[in-house]
């Protein structure tokens, strides 16, 4: 009975890790995208700077019309949003956050292979809402992201590759475990081409030629209203959330830190996590979206080569230190 | 002799969850994959296509085979399908049903089918017989077992396999690169 307990346990904890830290990151987008703008963002409502926006947002999009094209495939339209939310949902189950037994959600063996196999079938949402839309705009930007998945699915492997070389396991607790300071320089190159990687994955800017709105109004998600679109939104920042982590966890030694290793293992975590949230809304503001040529070109001619160069360098690395 | 005995020790008649559980995903995955060739609406047979490779991955699971069922996700469901959406989309799939969608040779392709299927049913089971996996040990089929079985026992298949991927790369090379010569010609 304990067993069932503490599982059912761990999975609310989990659910609510999913429903709150992506609205924390829809907030500050919206502030800090605001500042950055020099303008202040949305301040009425929930009294507080605006705090409770989004709940307002959530409300708003729950009382719209759920409206399903009368050409559109029915079934899979309806079905996309699920598809591209859940996903998240169970990488996040796998993403330890500190050092103990409880810290993480479950254990699983071949963490890395897991939480990637996981993030790609999120995609399938994106492809599904495109062409069950039964409109151009959607198809091209389903068009778009399976060309942009294809494009950038190999470099984050290779860049995770090289994480499990270097310590020797594919359980993400194990990498932690094993985790010391100068991982952070032998692994930069890598942390840097499984981020940007990751950043295109969830087609935020500078990477969101899927969604252009200037081109193809919003890409897969054109056709959808209320709640089916909020979940697709939900899926976006649940997608940082679960990108910031992953990077913190296989490239940034998770709860490692200067100090405080003990018992604040899990502000390492989110403190990590926050800043790379950060730096994901920071350069949705600062860069101009990549054409379809040139984030084809940055994935193939450079990502890629730089994640084999990254793991020649773990391997040599490696070796030499046996 | 040892897995006879260890056969009558299990039974047949008395299945346990997880060989229920195993049994039903097996339909599912079958019945999916039976959809997927016979549905004339293209990309529903691709997404069907997704539930059997999904329930395959959910079976090498229920065999302990974490590594390998998680592998399965990453690359047929998450790169081979969306793959074939995209080439789906390219061609202007329709939506629903596509006339044309048929072919000539449906009993020549039921034949192979059945044949091939027989073929690996008949090599399973003549592989394994009797032998049955413990479930409630340590798992068999680990990141590290597999990996030591792999580049201990089957190091050459592996790396015959890694040269034909190799072969095949290079051969999409050159044929990308002749259509490239044939638009100077004209």
């Amino acid at each position: 009975m304990n067993d069932v307990l503490d599982v059912a346990f761990r999975l609310v904890i989990v659910f609510a890790v999913f429903m709150v830290l992506p609205l924390v990151v829809g907030q500050t987008e919206h502030k800090v995208m605001a500042h950055m703008q020099g303008r202040l963002g949305p301040m009425y409502a929930g009294g507080f700077h605006g705090w409770a926006q989004l709940v307002a947002d959530g409300v708003k999009f729950a009382q719209k019309e759920d409206i399903v094209p009368a050409n559109a495939d029915r079934r899979i339209f309806q079905l996309a949003p699920a598809v591209a939310l859940l996903p998240y949902l169970l990488v996040l189950v796998a993403i330890p956050i500190g050092p103990s037994e409880g810290a993480v959600g479950q254990v699983i063996d071949a963490g890395i292979f897991f939480v990637l196999a996981v993030m790609g079938v999120g995609v399938l949402g994106s492809l599904m809402a495109g062409w069950a839309s039964a409109n151009k705009f959607s198809l091209l930007g389903g068009l778009r992201t399976a060309a942009q998945l294809l494009a950038y699915e190999l470099p984050m492997l290779l860049a995770a590759a090289s994480v499990a070389m270097a310590a020797g396991t594919v359980s993400l607790p194990g990498i932690l475990n094993a985790f010391e300071w100068w991982w952070l320089p032998w692994q930069i190159v890598g942390a840097i081409v499984f981020f940007v990687a990751g950043l295109a994955e969830l087609q935020r800017p500078p990477f969101d030629m899927p969604v252009a709105d200037s081109e193809i109004i919003f890409g897969a998600y054109t056709e959808y209203t209320g709640l089916r679109f909020a979940l697709f939104l939900l899926a976006e920042y649940a997608g940082i959330v679960v990108l910031c982590g992953l990077t913190t966890v296989l490239f940034l030694g998770g709860w490692h830190g200067p100090w405080g290793a003990d018992g604040l293992g899990w502000v390492w975590t989110l403190l990590k996590t926050a800043i790379l949230a950060f730096g994901v809304i920071w350069l949705r503001v600062t860069y101009p979206r990549l054409r379809e040529d040139q984030l084809q070109k940055l994935a193939w001619t450079v990502l890629i080569l730089l994640a084999l160069a990254q793991i020649a360098l773990t391997g040599i690395v490696k070796v030499a230190i046996q | 002799m040892s897995h006879l005995a260890a056969a009558a020790e299990q039974g047949f008649l008395s299945p346990t969850g997880v060989e229920i559980a195993f049994l039903l995903v097996g339909i599912v995955t079958l019945g999916a994959a039976v959809v997927t060739v016979t549905t004339k609406q293209l990309v529903h047979a691709a997404l069907w296509l997704v539930v059997a490779l999904g329930g395959l991955a959910v079976e090498y699971l229920l065999l302990t085979a974490e590594f390998v069922a998680w592998v399965q996700v990453l690359i047929y469901v998450g790169s081979v399908v969306v793959l074939l959406l995209f080439g789906l989309m390219l061609t202007k799939a329709p939506i629903g049903r596509s006339p044309d969608a048929d072919s000539g040779n449906r009993w020549a392709a039921l034949v192979v089918a059945v044949a091939a299927a027989a073929a690996l049913v008949w090599v399973v089971v003549d592989a394994f017989r009797t032998q049955w996996i413990d479930l409630e040990g340590p798992s068999q089929g680990s990141t590290r077992a597999t990996g030591e079985i792999l580049f201990q026992h089957w190091v050459l298949p592996f790396e015959a396999l890694s040269v034909l991927l190799l072969a095949a790369l290079v051969g999409a090379i050159v044929l990308s690169r002749k259509s490239d010569s044939d638009k100077e010609q004209r």
